[in-house]
């Protein structure tokens, strides 16, 4: 530095002085910032390239879940085998448990493969087991139920396939991969090759999979992600009628009323801290706290939202204020100068005109609370849980249900590998969410945002 | 002024909800993840064929099922411990302290524990327990002293075992499987091999031996999977020479990727482990809370389900999950009819 002063001036040193050509140093300056361009074009490229590759192996595993095997099947609705009595009383046709629904489809597709002159080696109605869900019985037990007129008619059905059936439709399961498997015979896969030339098997697409519920682990071919949906979506409502209040009005004390001193700054830091604190930590805290000294129910989307409400805490005080901040100081004297109280200046003019970046904070907050899996993990809400539609709006804060990420975990976990499928999908459905939610972020910031 | 009436909203919401947990109307399960599949079946096909909602059932393991069922009675603790293990004397005295006094043992049946490997990958067709020792036990016998494990392949200590490394995936010490594949696999390739009878002559107790020949070796040729079936499994993919420990019913939904060894000759299927021919097995439980009968709707029934001859019976649906259905199943029936507690017949 003080060399170059000494020298007089920043001319280059070298013998050439002409402006059009560059000398060394200018051309070394331009080589490093083209270097360094390289660099974060690389570094882009690299990142694209990951997105690319997540999203299709995403899309590649998760999009054949939301496609599914039926089988199309008149069954003959035995008087004898259904109602034994005879005198259709809803009492008694309820008695007869699903088991004895079973053989009735099972002979609804023996008929089906004998009547198209399909030549198999079963000779008995049980071996088409294999073929069908066993969510088709408590179907036809549901319809029957509720209809006791069918007893004795031939009714129509659509039927699940079995998940053996759907992998091979899916071409996830061939004909040398169940060598070894008890469920299924090369076959039975003969046969759906014949059924579905003409139409009886085929595939269409999976509503139930993003309205039903989970089911069991022997039937993956019925499990649905609708009823998780609804319990993410309660403790959304939790989270959202919480943490925006108490993050608001904690983030306005602390940015225009409370004076600077030690307490204020160290409650500061400890906001800081605790966003950067692991989500799992929550889900500890909320077992203590919510449901061993509180005795909340265990699994209940209201103690779920009141977890992922402490999580979501710092990321709206945080946003929020940095929102208020935003606000120029001229706005609050101006108020304050033609005789408005503190509150006045604060509620009429600063909240309002900061409103655009604490939304934005909230549904970034949402988001990343609706993904959040750990917490949950501690409080009960992953198992075989989401099995039933809550009742009503209390009922869908109290009773025991999972959420959409949970819900996921749990299918990656299980032994059929046509869960895997469904987690995939599952995760389709969760991206979907939380892509709607940053893109209604971001209108609402480019819509309503102010800069001065 | 908004946000305070968002505030006393969510109040009054909460206000409601405490008010509605008293009444809880649907069984809560929580236990073993070996149980959960069968579990689950069960709940599933109850909430069918029952008017009662369908049961919740939650995994985490044996002991945390234990935990969490001996913290009391009441509505805000849950009705029924899944188990891959007998409860222990232990557990039942934290229950009693509790307040948990009347306990139903109820078995559903036995579970099997296989050793198995990629389809496509070595040899790795027969086990023996011995074999199972010498590649994975912290001490072994070698040309009659016992030293630190030097095997670091499986033609190291049995020729007829394939060249490979050795690479086993067994379940972490939280999981009920690990406990009977030490008692079952590893102490009796203690036995076997002689590294025992060392042992005690070697100055040790009989108690210490044991744990001396359960010890598994740490240098990394043998890893601890915390996680599920799904995680070894995993790990067995991207790994041509490992060996991963399974249940019978995880193996058989994926028999396209796992080849399965026999142990002590005998193939693991239902029929064997039922017959008691392979060895490594174990017995599969609920507990259920006798106090909860009665109170929380659907309890017995569920209980009784579980164990009806349409379920737990050799054809029903668990054992064609892979479960090894009880032959002594009517004596259960009879027990969860009856409400029997463990005491009460001991």
């Amino acid at each position: 530095m003080t060399d170059a002063t000494s020298q007089g001036g920043a001319r280059p040193s070298g013998p050439s002085t002409r402006l059009t050509a560059a000398d060394s140093r200018t051309k070394k300056r331009n080589a490093s910032e083209k270097r360094f361009r390289a660099y974060g074009l690389a570094a882009i490229g690299t990142g694209l390239f990951f997105l690319v590759v997540l999203l299709t192996s995403i899309i590649s595993n998760g999009s054949t879940a939301f496609m599914q095997t039926f089988i199309e099947v008149p069954v003959y609705l035995d008087p004898e085998a259904l109602d034994p009595n005879g005198n259709r009383d809803p009492a008694d046709i309820s008695k007869v448990s699903t088991f004895g629904y079973n053989p009735l489809i099972q002979n609804a597709v023996f008929e089906q493969v004998q009547d198209k002159g399909i030549a198999t080696d079963y000779e008995d109605a049980g071996d088409m087991k294999a073929l069908i869900s066993a969510s088709a019985a408590a179907q036809l037990r549901d319809r029957v139920i509720a209809n006791p007129d069918l007893i004795g008619e031939t009714v129509d059905f659509q039927i699940l396939a079995s998940s053996r059936v759907d992998g091979y439709l899916k071409g996830r399961v061939g004909r040398d991969s169940i060598t070894q498997d008890r469920n299924i015979d090369a076959g039975h896969l003969d046969i759906v090759d014949a059924l579905r030339e003409d139409g009886t098997v085929h595939k269409s697409f999976n509503f139930a999979f993003i309205t039903g519920a989970d089911a069991s682990e022997s039937r993956p071919e019925q499990a649905g992600l609708g009823v998780s949906m609804l319990g993410s979506f309660f403790m959304m409502l939790v989270v959202l009628f919480l943490a925006l209040p108490i993050g608001v009005a904690a983030s306005i004390y602390l940015e225009e009323f409370a004076p600077q001193n030690k307490f204020t700054d160290f409650i500061e830091v400890n906001i800081s801290n605790l966003a950067a604190v692991p989500s799992i930590v929550f889900g500890i805290l909320g077992l203590a706290a919510f449901i061993q000294f509180a005795h909340l129910p265990q699994s209940a989307p209201l103690v779920g939202g009141l977890t992922l409400t402490l999580m979501t805490l710092p990321t709206i005080v945080i946003s929020t204020r940095a929102s208020l901040k935003a606000v120029p100081p001229s706005i609050r004297d101006a108020a304050l100068g033609v005789g408005a109280s503190k509150m006045q200046s604060v509620f009429h003019h600063v909240l309002p005109l900061a409103m655009p970046g604490i939304l934005t904070g909230t549904i970034i907050g949402l988001a990343q609370a609706l993904g959040e899996t750990a917490p949950l993990l501690l409080i009960g809400m992953v198992g075989y849980i989401a099995t039933n539609y809550p009742e009503g709006v209390i009922s869908g804060f109290m009773s025991p249900n999972s959420a959409m990420p949970a819900q996921i975990y749990e299918w990656a976990k299980r032994a059929d590998p046509a869960y895997y499928e469904r987690a995939w999908g599952g995760i389709i459905i969760l991206l979907v969410f939380l892509l709607v939610m940053n893109v209604i972020a971001i209108v609402l910031r480019r819509k309503f945002e102010r800069r001065w | 002024m908004q946000s305070v009436k968002l505030a006393a909203s969510a109040l009054a919401i909460a206000a409601v909800s405490a008010s509605a947990a008293a009444a809880r109307d649907n069984v809560q399960v929580a236990g073993s993840s070996t149980v959960l599949p069968y579990a689950s079946i069960v709940a599933e096909a109850f909430g069918e064929n029952f008017d009662f909602p369908t049961p919740v059932v939650e995994s985490g393991g044996s002991s945390a099922g234990l935990k969490r069922f001996c913290e009391g009675v009441g509505e805000n603790t849950i009705d029924i411990a899944n188990a891959s293990r007998a409860i222990r004397a232990g557990e039942v005295e934290t229950c009693a302290a509790n307040g948990v006094t009347d306990i139903i043992e109820v078995r559903i049946g036995y579970d099997g524990i296989v050793f198995a490997s990629q389809q496509t990958g070595p040899e790795f067709t027969a086990f023996e327990p011995s074999d199972l020792y010498n590649a994975l036990a912290e001490q072994v016998l070698v040309d009659g002293e016992l030293v630190a494990n030097p095997h670091t392949t499986w033609a190291d200590f049995n020729g007829d075992l394939p060249d490979v490394e050795i690479a086993a995936f067994i379940p972490g010490t939280k999981h009920g499987t690990r406990e009977v594949f030490e008692e079952k696999v590893l102490l009796q390739g203690c036995e076997d091999t002689g590294a025992m009878e060392a042992m005690v002559a070697g100055g040790m107790s009989e108690d210490d031996a044991e744990d001396a020949c359960m010890a598994v070796r740490t240098d990394g040729k043998s890893v601890d999977i915390d996680g599920d079936y799904t995680e070894t499994l995993a790990r067995i993919d991207s790994n041509p020479n490992g060996i991963g420990v399974f249940g019978l019913a995880f193996y058989e939904n994926n028999t396209d990727k796992l080849k399965v060894a026999t142990m002590s000759g005998v193939q693991p299927t239902t029929e064997t482990i039922a017959e008691g021919e392979y060895p490594v097995s174990r017995p599969l439980f609920f507990y259920v809370k006798k106090a909860h009968i009665g109170v929380i709707p659907g309890l017995k029934e569920y209980a009784e389900f579980f164990v009806a001859n349409e379920i737990a019976g050799p054809n029903g649906p668990l054992a064609n999950y892979g479960l090894v259905s009880d032959p002594e199943l009517a004596d259960t029936q009879s027990k969860v009819s009856n409400e029997e507690t463990m005491g009460s017949n001991m």
